[in-house]
């Protein structure tokens, strides 16, 4: 995507880095808070908890949104399981300091060298996420940041309107 | 624009030396995970920590064998006495765990890292059953829901809810982040459940402690929580055991306090509750609620199985079962009864003469792990009858059987009759 053309306008939020790393994707979030232990399938990354909304759909190569934590503690294994798998997320956004899911992402950086970055964002971040589309993660120890491509039917100066988009050179 | 993740995390020269290097690499990688931790959790520092429980001895797959096996090929030896939460496998009765083979290989060979590592081979999910638990005031890192609510309340040891991975690190490098309920204003109750309707008929039986603690995870979520009104007499270990394992399973409760009876209420006396907290009652109608809710199937329905032991069956439990056992009466050919305890709390009930009672009426004995987590029962179980909260809460999802929460004395009558026989006695 282009970040600097003057044809395209781009979402941006800045974050707290919880985890280093870069990643690119389809942004899914969720409508309820999920245990990957007893909510996830181990070996395809598949939502597998039968009271949860989005029951059945795929966590692999997806930037996961969770405002909120839940679960068991055995979550981390389970995430850093799905990792080594393949089958994880790309990236998590959090709107909680959930450290379960964090130390799954850190375990495996230690054994795999594959890192899934994690996010940290208030309330009001969370809210200005889009719902649909590629998003794109970067968490670093300079910077961390959710962005993405708005659709540009109101021409460039639409990214002067509205608080929720700027552009990321802006700042 | 960006916030940066480094936070003002002051660790000590050692703490320095260790995530240098200078302690060796496995040191290092452990002091990366706990710092990792403490700056998500904004510790101001580290502190020292007394023992550790580890969880992540339970197989969940192969990145969990590769976190520990790379541990040990680093040269990874913990530093304060650590024990061992359940595994997947009893080791003492080969063959009763129905795992696939690759599993059970795989299993054991994570229980070997963790034992290579200088962990105990406790295999337990009750270690404040063990000798030298941790005293009152102390820091630990215990994982395992149901050890840190017993350690936090009943104890009155310090630990946050460690879990998978963070557990042995923390036993590796003896440091943990200062956070959660190791900061002593994290636990001053903030609210009171006040549980004085109840009557102390009812809650002079074990299972009214189960559907408390399941009355109390509802209610409290997260929080700490101060029970008042309960007559400290009625108050034993194993009825606390059931209470705080069933409230850390309906909610997320790592601390409660009772009123007169657990050591820091003892010590705020008649401070606490604070003033202005706000107040609940729980009556003996909720216990009975909780009771239903912990129950899918119905009273006089075929019995297939009972399970005693979630948390570990303790001594005390052994001594009142084999009191209940004693006449001699065998459970029903078509119900099988496991107790699940551990291999330390076995080889004392063996010694006076409880186990033998128990297999002479037909009981199955599981040590090292749980009949919830790994297959154990028989696969044409289709109800089966339990005293623990915590067991009836997670079976018919992980076992997709139906389940009867109940008191000892209801489990008993009920595998003797091969069918759910209730009570109503217990409680009203």
């Amino acid at each position: 995507m282009s970040l600097s053309g003057t044809e395209s306008v781009v979402g941006f939020l800045a974050a707290e880095a919880l985890c280093f790393g870069n990643a690119e994707g389809e942004i899914l979030v969720l409508d309820e808070a999920l245990s990957f232990w007893g909510g996830t399938n181990l070996d395809s990354g598949v939502i597998t908890d039968i009271h949860h909304p989005q029951h059945g759909m795929s966590l692999g190569g997806r930037v996961l949104v969770m405002s909120a934590s839940r679960g068991s503690s055995s979550s981390s294994s389970v995430l850093a399981e799905q990792i080594r798998a393949g089958v994880a997320p790309a990236a998590i956004v959090l709107g909680v300091r959930d450290a379960i899911i964090v130390l799954g992402a850190l375990a495996a950086a230690e054994m795999y060298d594959n890192r899934m970055p994690i996010l940290l964002l208030d309330d009001a971040g969370l809210a200005a996420l889009p719902r649909t589309g590629s998003v794109r993660v970067v968490a670093s120890e300079s910077e961390a940041s959710v962005s993405w491509e708005v659709a540009n039917l109101l021409g460039a100066d639409a990214l002067t309107e509205g608080p929720q988009t700027a552009h990321p050179l802006a700042g | 624009m960006s916030q940066t993740t480094i936070r003002e995390l002051e660790l000590t020269h050692d703490d320095q030396a260790m995530l240098a290097g200078d302690h060796g690499p496995a040191k290092a990688m452990a002091m990366r995970i706990v710092v990792a931790l403490a700056r998500v959790s904004q510790a101001p520092y580290l502190i020292s920590v007394e023992s550790a429980h580890i969880d992540s001895c339970l197989y969940h797959g192969q990145a969990g064998l590769d976190f520990a096996e790379k541990l040990v090929t680093l040269g990874a030896v913990v530093s304060v006495p650590t024990t061992l939460n359940v595994s997947s496998l009893d080791l003492m009765h080969p063959g009763l765990v129905r795992l696939p083979a690759a599993e059970t290989a795989a299993a054991k060979r994570l229980m070997d890292a963790y034992v290579a590592m200088g962990a105990k081979a406790t295999w337990t999910c009750a270690p404040y059953q063990l000798a030298g638990r941790p005293t009152e005031g102390t820091d630990i890192a215990w994982a395992e829901s149901n050890a840190i609510v017993f350690a936090n309340s009943v104890l009155g040891a310090r630990t946050a809810r460690y879990g998978d991975f963070l557990d042995i690190c923390a036993a590796v490098t003896g440091r943990a982040p200062y956070a959660g309920l190791h900061v002593k204003a994290n636990r001053v109750p903030t609210l009171e459940l006040d549980c004085s309707s109840i009557p102390t008929r009812v809650l002079n039986g074990d299972a009214a402690w189960a559907a408390l603690g399941f009355a109390v995870g509802n209610q409290v979520g997260e929080e700490v929580c101060i029970l008042t009104g309960i007559d400290p007499s009625v108050v034993t270990e194993d009825r606390l055991k059931a209470l705080g394992a069933t409230a850390a399973s309906s909610g997320g409760v790592a601390l409660f306090h009772v009123a007169g009876f657990t050591p820091e209420a003892r010590a705020a006396g008649s401070s606490w509750p604070p003033a202005g907290s706000p107040r609940a009652e729980i009556t003996a109608e909720v216990l009975r609620t909780a009771r239903d809710a912990l129950t899918t199937a119905t009273v006089g329905e075929t019995l297939d199985a009972v399970s005693l032991g979630t948390p570990h069956f303790s001594l005390t439990e052994f001594e009142k079962l084999a009191e209940i056992l004693a006449d001699g009466s065998r459970f029903a050919d078509t119900c099988t009864v496991w107790i699940s305890t551990s291999r330390d709390v076995l080889a004392q009930a063996k010694e006076r003469g409880w186990i033998a009672v128990c297999e002479q009426a037909g009981a199955k004995l599981v040590v090292d792990t749980c009949t919830y987590l790994v297959p154990i029962l028989s696969e044409t179980v289709r109800t089966a009858m339990t005293t623990s909260g915590k067991w009836a809460w997670y079976a018919p999802a992980n076992m997709g059987i139906d389940v009867v929460f109940g008191s000892v004395e209801e489990c008993i009558a009920s595998a003797r009759a091969g069918k759910v026989i209730r009570d109503e006695s217990f409680w009203n």
